[in-house]
């Protein structure tokens, strides 16, 4: 009897909740530590990188104005759906090169971190909203809304530690995004689209391409339906600066906060949720 | 009710359907505001160091009246030289004197500024509205009111960061370069100096270059105030003067209040560098007039909307949407109001609506005049008289105009209104939000529902609603999209001069 051959996965992209392939065609070589081939991973090109963006755009509405309470419970759900296959995320990490350790750990406080930003659902509004005591006759107020479509570098280092960590602020919020995974080590990114797909999270509120930073820079920061870029690790000046000049062009919000410790204290905080909030102020009157 | 009932009524001032009509009844005597206790120099120097100095290349500029075209003073250009003796005093400030001194301690001081602006307001009013054109009863009554409000509110916060930030120890930012704009001049310093000082900063502050004679008013302020040497920095100039600004290597932030265009080069000149900046730009503020809103009412908002202070004002409601069913209603009564607004002299009491800023903004608002016409809208102009000299504009509105109009996507940042209709609450919307700017926009209805719906549903930072143009400290201002970024006024605007 002949021995049984593996099934192999096809990692592909996660767009508007289904799983394409690049559109041009391309792929890259993912190893493991051992340098034996894992997968081919696509090579996210510019028209991915719009088409993404125009699902984006359009679940901006519908995840917006979903109630504090069921985002929150739609992010507990990631969270219980990544518990129950953590095995898998463990076997994934181990492959790309960590212990078993390191990748149990980096799985639960990527869990935990799920875990932290549910609960900030329903409670940013009420520490960092306000009530203006203005001299005139108005119930003034401020609430936070969110920015809208958010480019996302995820960190290299991490790859699943980190992409949950810059993606969850940012959907807590309001906000849908494109996230470039890490370039490196893509798969656990693409294990974790799959997680979401199953956890009620509406397609297009989070999309995960894969590729590289370089190629794709020029297009993250300069895409005119993009309100916010947000990335953690230090680039080149030149690419921070060319960042900076095409986000110039429709006044995106660039948010750069350097964390190289996932496990620290500034991996997590309310304030990487409000980044991408926008504060809006009402003049409501008052009177018979 | 029938156009043919409503003319019947059209004279009689006291029927509630006459047309608006105060000249035939009786005619205002013209209402001078004294201007001769306003104290004006010949020349203005720079304010560095605690000290009035002139300028390193001894180069100098006129300031004009708008109203008169007569030149008021002369005030001195700042190069690098004195741009970097300002970022340096600045600097020496910040490392030495001011940050030892207590929260508690900086908030006298701004108590101090806040008391002595309310001391020689009427002054600074007389002042503010011969160099920038805006009427008295503006300055008098809204600018210079704000500003003292300004460092009375924000003096209180510089013992009491750590509430404003849940969590953290706040922290200041550093040597603050801002450069203002000329339709609010002292108050925009106030938006800029007040938050700064209080977190701790200091600053070198750039007034424009059409509208410095206040800000150096306020510099002979700060030093009767008794300030450290060096915490406020006053340097006069124009686009010149802040690009040394922008670009200089030992500002920490740059706070900017100005155009869209001049604010993306801005962002440009500090890319890839470690500066912070908070940008506040323009804006094509939508005012949503509903069939169940207090039409009266609505039109004066409408006025107070686009004519306050000539149109010169970044949130501006320049784009009407009114709902079909009361649109010539509204059009009528809007058109009637115009006649009625006092163009002209800015230091009479009387006056509605001042002069233009400057003969450049003149250029510019009637250049958008000819485009609208070429664009096939109708335009409608008041009829009243203005004065021979000076740079004056009639109140004007265009109907027949369309989304893609050039007048109705583009800053005019003049007395210039579009008029559009709407059938149903989301075709409103999408149209308020159709363009790339998002700094305020105003809703009318009767209906308190309504307008958190509407309120919620406009990309802006400020929703008015049954009201526009109104300010107060505590209340954050600031745009979504390419309006800006960072919030300026109450606790959230703190968060632009501290790092946390």
């Amino acid at each position: 009897m002949s021995e049984r051959i593996d099934v192999l996965k096809t990692y592909k992209t996660y767009v508007g909740g289904k799983f394409p392939r690049s559109e041009s065609g391309r792929t890259y070589k993912v190893y493991d530590a051992d340098k034996n081939l894992l997968a081919n991973a696509c090579q996210c090109s510019r028209k991915d990188f719009r088409a993404a963006v125009r699902v984006a755009r359009s679940a901006v509405k519908g995840w917006s104005s979903r109630s504090a309470y069921n985002r929150g419970q739609i992010l507990y759900r990631i969270a219980e759906m990544m518990e129950d296959r953590r095995e898998q995320f463990v076997r994934e990490l181990s492959r790309a090169g960590s212990t078993t350790q390191q990748a149990e750990a980096e799985v639960n406080a990527a869990i935990d971190r799920l875990i932290y930003y549910t609960g900030w659902t329903d409670k940013y509004q009420q520490v960092f909203g306000s009530v203006n005591p203005v001299a005139s006759s108005h119930f003034n107020f401020s609430l936070l809304e969110p920015t809208g479509v958010v480019s996302i570098f995820a960190p290299e280092e991490s790859p699943l530690l980190g992409l949950v960590s810059v993606i969850s602020p940012v959907i807590a919020g309001g906000n849908t995004c494109v996230v470039l995974a890490s370039g490196n080590q893509p798969l656990p990114a693409i294990t974790f689209a799959e997680v979401l797909n199953s956890s009620d999270v509406p397609g297009g509120v989070v999309n995960i391409l894969t590729g590289y930073r370089e190629e794709l820079a020029e297009h993250f920061s300069s895409h005119m339906d993009v309100n916010a870029l947000f990335y953690t690790d230090t680039l080149t000046k030149e690419t921070e600066k060319l960042i900076d000049e095409h986000a110039a062009r429709n006044i995106k919000r660039v948010i750069k906060r350097p964390i190289d410790d996932w496990y620290s204290e500034e991996a997590q905080h309310p304030y990487l949720l409000t980044d991408f909030q926008e504060t809006k102020t009402t003049w409501h009157p008052v009177g018979y | 009710m029938s156009e043919a009932t409503e003319t019947k009524d059209i004279y009689k001032p006291t029927s509630p359907n006459s047309k608006l009509d105060f000249a035939s009844v009786w005619e205002y005597a013209s209402a001078p505001q004294d201007a001769s206790f306003a104290e004006v120099k010949d020349r203005y120097e720079l304010f560095i160091n605690g000290e009035f100095i002139e300028p390193s290349k001894g180069r100098y500029f006129k300031s004009l009246n708008p109203a008169t075209e007569e030149e008021i003073a002369d005030i001195a250009e700042a190069t690098q030289e004195d741009v970097d003796n300002a970022v340096k005093a600045a600097r020496k400030a910040f490392e030495g004197e001011w940050s030892s001194i207590s929260g508690k301690e900086r908030a006298k001081y701004l108590y101090r500024i806040a008391r002595m602006i309310q001391e020689r307001s009427r002054e600074l009013a007389v002042l503010e509205t011969m160099d920038g054109g805006k009427p008295i009863r503006e300055s008098r009554d809204v600018d210079i009111p704000l500003v003292a409000a300004h460092f009375f509110y924000y003096a209180g916060w510089a013992d009491k960061l750590e509430y404003a930030f849940p969590g953290r120890t706040p922290e200041p930012i550093g040597v603050c370069g801002q450069i203002i704009p000329w339709n609010f001049p002292l108050l925009m310093l106030a938006w800029k100096i007040a938050p700064a000082l209080a977190c701790g900063n200091t600053v070198v502050l750039k007034p424009a270059e059409t509208t410095s004679l206040t800000a150096m008013k306020f510099a002979e302020i700060v030093r009767d105030a008794g300030l450290p040497a060096g915490v406020i920095n006053i340097v006069t100039g124009a686009g010149q003067t802040g690009a040394e600004i922008v670009n200089h290597k030992d500002i920490d932030k740059i706070a900017f209040t100005g155009s869209t265009n001049v604010g993306k080069i801005i962002r440009k000149a500090v890319a890839g560098t470690d500066k912070r900046y908070t940008l506040e730009l323009g804006g094509k503020g939508a005012l949503v007039i509903f069939d169940d809103a207090p039409i009266d009412q609505a039109v004066e908002g409408i006025i107070n909307a686009i004519y306050f202070n000539q149109g010169h004002v970044c949130c501006a409601g320049s784009r009407l949407m009114v709902q079909e069913g009361v649109a010539d209603k509204v059009i009528r009564k809007l058109k009637d109001r115009l006649e009625t607004l006092i163009v002209g002299d800015p230091l009479d009491k009387n006056t509605d609506v001042g002069a233009i800023n400057s003969q450049q903004q003149y250029e510019t608002v009637n250049k958008y005049l000819e485009v609208g016409v070429e664009e096939g809208a109708d335009i409608y102009q008041s009829k009243c008289s203005i004065p021979e000299q000076g740079f004056f504009i009639r109140p004007t509105l265009f109907t027949n105009v369309a989304q893609s109009n050039r007048i109705v996507q583009e800053e005019i940042f003049g007395p210039v209104l579009t008029v559009q209709t709407f059938r149903t609450a989301d075709e409103a919307i999408q149209k308020a939000n159709n363009t790339p700017y998002g700094l305020a926009s105003g809703v009318w209805t009767d209906k308190g529902s309504k307008i958190f719906k509407m309120g919620s549903s406009m990309r802006s930072g400020v929703v008015w609603a049954n009201t526009y143009n109104k300010f107060d400290p505590t209340s954050p201002f600031g745009g979504y999209k390419e309006s800006g970024v960072g919030r300026e006024g109450g606790m959230h605007g703190l968060a632009a001069y501290t790092k946390i």
